[in-house]
Parts: structure tokens; C-alpha cells; sequence
């Protein structure tokens, strides 16, 4: 009896625990709202290459970008104790250079003007800058993260804009759309592909680099991992580097699908939902321990929440209000006063119970 | 004060050595005014000499230096409410949803603005100061929360037809001495929008309260060290409650004022609003970590962005970009300053 309690005791403890129940909570309202939401069809699409579809694939789709910046947003959140809320604005920028250099002056080009490859990398390089910008302000004049970042968040789909001259240049080139949509003959999105991608190479960072082990050293208590020798000042600004690449990613992802840009909607309240997945898989936003692999299952849990919402005719400019209900009772929920309050509430009852 | 008397006979750079820091980042802020305000007319011509080129900055600007009063406030006590822009949007919205479809009247939907304000302020500041939650993420949630409930209400921007309303909204408050002669050699009156006045007494109203009152000054005591200022037996908890829901009923002023200005409801209104009151405390003064400010310097915090706003589009620079651009320049620059001042006093 005490050694099941035990067992379901490490399950609950778990922090995988709670973006899972909510994600359980999430399939059991639909199964009795309406079980066609799992519906998934297998046919051809205009090019005439078999695709899956269906509000399962949209949430695999989707959650993917969301699921690799959770990645950036954990480590950022786990160094510095605060959050990057220029991320949305950043993908408008290295969009914005991706497309600029795949474009060169002309704005609708016939042929691409450079390989994928070399855009992508120059776009990484744009927003690793970007990110080191936020990342100087964080770690060496001491600003708090939100207010560095909100300095981005303000310009950034302005200076995207002006990249690229205010246009919007448009890529017919169709091999491009293959990081967005689907590669052809494999039914499942790309998307998919690279968020796996990118998990490997995170997985296999924090396994054999001390990347974890620094991170969570500076966050949890930055002078003493001073004395220790470490540089409390590099490891946040590494850490918003980090961040710039997954930016780049999600850009080229979100680019790619559309094929063109525009500004003021790429990516748009993005940063809310990347944050959530970070509070949603238990990491405490004041910095320190993190769990990477509930921040990702977190991720495709809101993209659920948010493909749930659109099903039911939810307008897309009223979605935040909804969420921002969820990350109020998550805070709530997850907050040291409440749950001592919790705590004793459930001693006195049982206590009663016992007498 | 102190410093008054150790200054008096002491050379300039004593001065400098003994200004607070809340005087010291106020007279980089009225200096900086100033040169710009020299610079628009030295670049931009005359056009800015008039009273009136000023009084029109004081206009578009009036409901910011509400909002603005309003973050300083928290942010004297160590929090941030990034809410008000979305707070200003959802009130607006709701104010011409309330006068033109439901054929209310002008003063109930002041009654409503400060309403939603203040239920945005006793929210946020119960979470914040008693349940000890991040005001940033509370305030985010706060601010996503509005823009939704916004677009909820009502998805279409609409003008405002309600009679009495356009007939408020038309009023101009005259300022005495301050006209100027026009071509044709007539003298006209400077005026102002009805905003500014409330705007100019929320000013002094707050200048006053952080200046002169015991709870005013506890807005500093708990900022500068929440520790230190419990041991001094100030209620920290109950000063953070106070200084959001005083955000919120500021953000419920402001919003209302906003209202007035635009006189139309959007989803869209007031975007970046909360940027801007951070960014106008920020250039006034206010240190982000808390314990130093003055409202009389993001008063000035406020002109300074308008001042520079003005520059922009009269540089022929109307691009949207532009705007943004230079907002976060601003920003970033004080940002930078406060950031080497304080570690330069901290040396020191």
C-alpha cells in the first residue's frame, strides 16, 4: 500500500506531470465535444502528393515552431529568471533577412538569387546578433530581461519592415515551401521534422556539454557561480544566443509557409504562447532548475489549447484573452503562498479524517 | 534637505556629487527636454517657437502622461504593469459600444472607464502583492487578457456619434496669455484640449501624494528595500496592493482621456501604449529596480517622446517605422544611462 503510494507519488511529482494531466484534460473535452476533432484523412493535395490532414496534424504543425522556441525560452528563463518577450519581433527580422537575401533588390524574383542554405545561415547570424543585443543589456547592464527585450518588441517589426524597404517580397520558387509545408511523398509536415531535429541536437547538448549544469548554476544563485569560476555574464548572453537560433529556425518555418512576409502579423502574440510553454511544464519563471522535456510537451499542449479554441469559431484576435485566463490560473496555481496555503489545507483535513 | 546645505558653499562638481539620485536622473532628463525642444526649432524653423506647437504636443499627449503617472507609481514601489495599454483599448471600446449602441450617457461611461480600471488595478495588484506572483507575467497575462476582451466586445472600429459626447470632445480649455497673432494679424487664443486639464492635475495631484503624504513616502521606502522597510513597520504588502490599484484607476483615467482625444473604440488603439509610459518613466527618471522617481520628470518624460514623435513626422520621416525606431532608441539610451549612473554612484 505505501510503496503504491510512493509510486504514484513520483508520477504526480514529476514536472511532466502537469502539462500531461493537461493535455489529458484537453482530449477528454473534445472526445465529448465533438470526437471528430481526431479525424485524420489521408489525401492528395494540389501538387497531387498524399498529405495527412486534420486538427492533429494542424497541432503537430504548428506546435512544432512553438515547441522549438519553448527550447531558447527554457534556457533563457532558466539563466537570467525572466523572459524574452521580443521573440515574435525577432522572427519578423530574420524573416525579413532570409527573404532579403534569398530575394537580393528585386521583390519578386524568377529565380532565387541565393542558395536556401546561405540565406538561412546569414538569418541566423542576424538573429544570434539580436539576441546577443538582449543578452548584453540582461547580463552586463544589469536591466531586468522583460524591459531589455521590450526595447526589441517595440522596434523589431519596424526594422523588419525597414529591411526590406517596407515591401513584401514573394518567392515562387517551389522547392522553398518544402520547410513549411511538405516535402513531397512524405504525408507528414516538415515542421514535425525539424522540431525533432532540433530536440536531438538540444537533447545531445545537454547530455554531453555542461550547458544544463552552468545554466541552472547561474539561475538559481549567480554570485556563488561566480566564486565557482563560472561567468554568470557569458552564460546569460550564450543563453539569448541560443535563442536567436531558434528564432531563425521558427522564421524560415514561418516564412517558408506563406512564401512571403508580413510584418505585422508573422508571428504575432508568439512570445505569450512561448512562455506559457515554459510555465505550463512546471519551470518556475524566476529562474533556476528547468525541465526541457515538459517545456517542449508544453508547447504542443497550448498549440492543443489553441486549436481547440479556433474549432470553436474562436476569433484569432480574441484567442489571447483565453489563454491569458489559462496563465493566470497557472501562476496562481503554481504560486509558494497558494500552495502552503494548499499544503495546510489538506494537513487539517487530514488530520480530521485520521480523528 | 541635506544636500541644500552641504551644496551651498561647495563647487559645481560637489553638487553634482551630493544630488539624489532622483534629482540627479530628473536634471538629465529636463536638460535633455530642453536641447531637444532647441534642436526642433533650430532644424524645424519657427514652427515649434509657438506656444501652441507645444500646447498641441500637450494634447495628443495628455492621456500617456496619465498612464504614465500611473507606471511611474508602481515602479517607484519595484513592479511594472504593462496592462494599460491594452486597459486604455478595452475602456475606449467599451465606452462607445455603452454611447452609441446602447444610447448611454457621457458621464456613466467616465463612471464605466474608471470602473474597468479599477477592477483591472485591484486584480493585478491582489495577485502581485499578495500571492507574491511576478507583476511582469501578471501584467502580461493582464495586458493579452484586455486586447482579447477588446476584440470580444466588439471587432469593428467605429466612430463615436453620441451628441453630447462630440460636444465634450470639442472642448477647448484657453490659456491665458499665451496666444499668439496669426497671418493676418488677428491675436488667437492658445487653447488646449479638456485632457490636458485633468492630465495637469493628476500631475500635482501626484506629485504631491509621493512627495508630502506618510503612504507616498512608503512608495519609496518599500522600492528602495522591501526588507529594511518592513523592519521600519510599513505594511509592504498592502503598499504594493495600493500602488496597482492606483495604476489601475490612473490607467482608468487615462483610457477615459484617451477616449476623449480619439473618440472612436478599436481593438487597435492605443498599441505600444505601454511602451510608451515606460519608456516616458523611464526618460523621467524612474529607476527600474525600484525607490527612485518623480513624477515631474515623467511629466517631462512624456514631452520628450512627443517632442522627438513631432521631429519625426514633421521630418518628412511618416513612415510607421520610423516611430518605433526612434521610441526604442529612446529607450534603450536611458535605459544604458541609468544602468552606468547607478554603477557609477554605486562606486562611488
Amino acid at each position: 500500500m505505501k510503496k503504491e503510494n510512493s509510486i504514484f507519488m513520483k508520477i504526480v511529482r514529476n514536472q511532466c506531470f502537469i502539462p500531461l494531466m493537461a493535455l489529458l484534460l484537453l482530449v477528454v473535452f473534445n472526445l465529448i465535444a465533438d470526437p471528430g476533432f481526431f479525424k485524420i484523412t489521408l489525401a492528395d493535395n494540389s501538387a497531387g502528393n498524399p498529405i495527412l490532414s486534420g486538427f492533429l496534424i494542424t497541432i503537430l504543425d504548428s506546435g512544432s515552431e512553438l515547441a522549438i522556441l519553448a527550447i531558447g525560452m527554457t534556457l533563457v528563463t532558466a539563466a537570467s529568471g525572466g523572459q524574452d518577450i521580443s521573440v515574435g519581433a525577432a522572427v519578423a527580422i530574420a524573416g525579413s533577412v532570409l527573404l532579403r537575401v534569398l530575394c537580393g533588390t528585386n521583390s519578386r524574383p524568377e529565380t532565387l538569387q541565393a542558395p536556401i542554405i546561405a540565406a538561412f545561415l546569414v538569418s541566423c547570424v542576424a538573429a544570434m546578433l539580436f539576441g546577443a543585443f538582449n543578452g548584453v543589456l540582461v547580463a552586463y547592464f544589469k536591466i531586468q530581461p522583460m524591459i531589455a527585450t521590450l526595447i526589441l518588441y517595440t522596434a523589431g517589426r519596424s526594422i523588419a519592415a525597414w529591411i526590406n524597404n517596407n515591401e513584401l517580397p514573394v518567392i515562387s520558387e517551389p522547392s522553398f515551401k518544402y520547410f513549411g509545408e511538405f516535402i513531397p511523398g512524405i504525408p507528414i509536415p516538415t515542421p514535425f521534422f525539424i522540431a525533432v531535429a532540433c530536440m536531438i541536437v538540444t537533447a545531445l547538448a545537454l547530455k554531453f556539454t555542461n550547458l544544463r549544469l552552468y545554466t541552472q548554476a547561474v539561475g538559481i544563485n549567480q554570485s556563488s557561480s561566480r566564486l565557482n569560476g563560472l561567468n554568470p555574464a557569458v552564460i546569460k548572453v550564450m543563453s539569448f544566443v541560443i535563442l536567436g537560433v531558434c528564432v531563425a529556425v521558427v522564421a524560415l518555418i514561418k516564412v517558408s509557409r506563406i512564401a512571403t512576409i508580413n510584418y505585422s502579423v508573422i508571428a504575432k502574440d508568439i512570445e505569450m504562447d512561448a512562455i506559457l510553454a515554459v510555465a505550463l511544464g512546471g519551470n518556475a519563471l524566476s529562474g533556476g532548475r528547468f525541465n526541457m522535456a515538459a517545456s517542449i510537451i508544453g508547447a504542443y499542449v497550448i498549440q492543443f489549447l489553441t486549436t481547440t479554441l479556433y474549432k470553436f469559431k474562436v476569433q484569432s484576435d480574441a484567442l489571447p484573452a483565453y489563454k491569458a485566463v489559462v496563465v493566470i490560473v497557472l501562476v496562481v496555481v503554481s504560486a509558494p503562498v497558494v500552495r502552503e496555503w494548499f499544503a495546510g489545507f489538506s494537513k487539517k483535513f487530514m488530520k480530521r479524517e485520521a480523528a | 534637505m541635506s544636500k541644500n546645505q552641504a551644496s551651498a558653499a561647495g563647487s559645481f562638481r560637489d553638487k553634482l556629487k551630493n544630488l539624489t539620485d532622483t534629482n540627479l536622473l530628473l536634471a538629465i532628463t529636463i536638460i535633455v527636454f530642453f536641447l531637444m525642444y532647441l534642436g526642433a526649432v533650430l532644424f524645424q524653423g519657427g514652427g515649434f517657437l509657438k506656444p501652441q506647437a507645444f500646447f498641441n504636443i500637450l494634447s495628443a499627449n495628455a492621456a500617456l502622461v496619465i498612464l504614465s503617472c500611473g507606471l511611474s507609481l508602481v515602479m517607484i514601489t519595484g513592479g511594472i504593469d504593462i496592462s494599460v495599454g491594452g486597459v486604455t483599448a478595452l475602456i475606449s471600446m467599451c465606452c462607445a459600444v455603452y454611447l452609441d449602441f446602447h444610447g448611454g450617457n457621457v458621464m456613466t461611461s467616465a463612471v464605466i472607464a474608471l470602473a474597468i480600471g479599477l477592477g483591472f488595478g485591484l486584480f493585478q495588484g491582489f495577485l502581485v502583492a499578495y500571492l507574491d506572483i511576478q507583476p511582469f507575467i501578471v501584467t502580461l497575462a493582464g495586458m493579452f487578457f484586455a486586447r482579447g476582451l477588446t476584440t470580444i466586445v466588439n471587432t469593428k472600429p467605429f466612430n463615436v456619434a453620441n451628441e453630447a459626447f462630440t460636444k465634450l470632445k470639442m472642448t477647448r480649455v484657453t490659456v491665458p496669455f499665451m496666444g499668439s497673432v496669426n497671418k493676418r494679424g488677428i491675436y488667437v487664443d492658445a487653447y488646449v484640449e479638456i485632457g490636458v486639464a485633468v492630465a495637469v492635475l493628476v500631475v500635482i495631484l501626484m506629485f504631491c501624494f509621493l512627495r508630502w503624504t506618510k503612504l507616498g513616502r512608503s512608495f519609496y521606502a518599500v522600492g528602495g528595500n522591501a526588507q529594511s522597510a518592513l523592519m521600519l513597520g510599513i505594511n509592504v504588502k498592502r503598499t504594493r496592493f495600493i500602488s496597482h490599484v492606483l495604476c489601475g484607476l490612473l490607467a482608468g483615467i487615462g483610457g477615459f482621456v484617451y477616449f476623449l482625444h480619439v473618440g472612436s473604440g478599436s481593438a487597435s488603439h492605443a498599441a505600444g501604449a505601454e511602451m510608451d509610459a515606460i519608456a516616458s518613466s523611464i526618460i523621467g527618471g524612474t529607476m527600474l529596480t525600484g525607490g527612485v522617481g518623480n513624477i515631474a520628470g515623467t511629466f517631462f518624460g512624456v514631452l520628450s517622446l512627443g517632442t522627438i514623435q513631432n521631429i519625426v513626422s514633421s521630418a518628412g520621416l511618416d513612415q510607421a517605422w520610423w516611430s518605433g525606431i526612434t521610441r526604442a532608441v529612446m529607450l534603450c539610451l536611458f535605459l544604458v544611462i541609468q544602468s552606468v549612473v547607478m554603477a557609477r554612484k554605486k562606486k562611488a
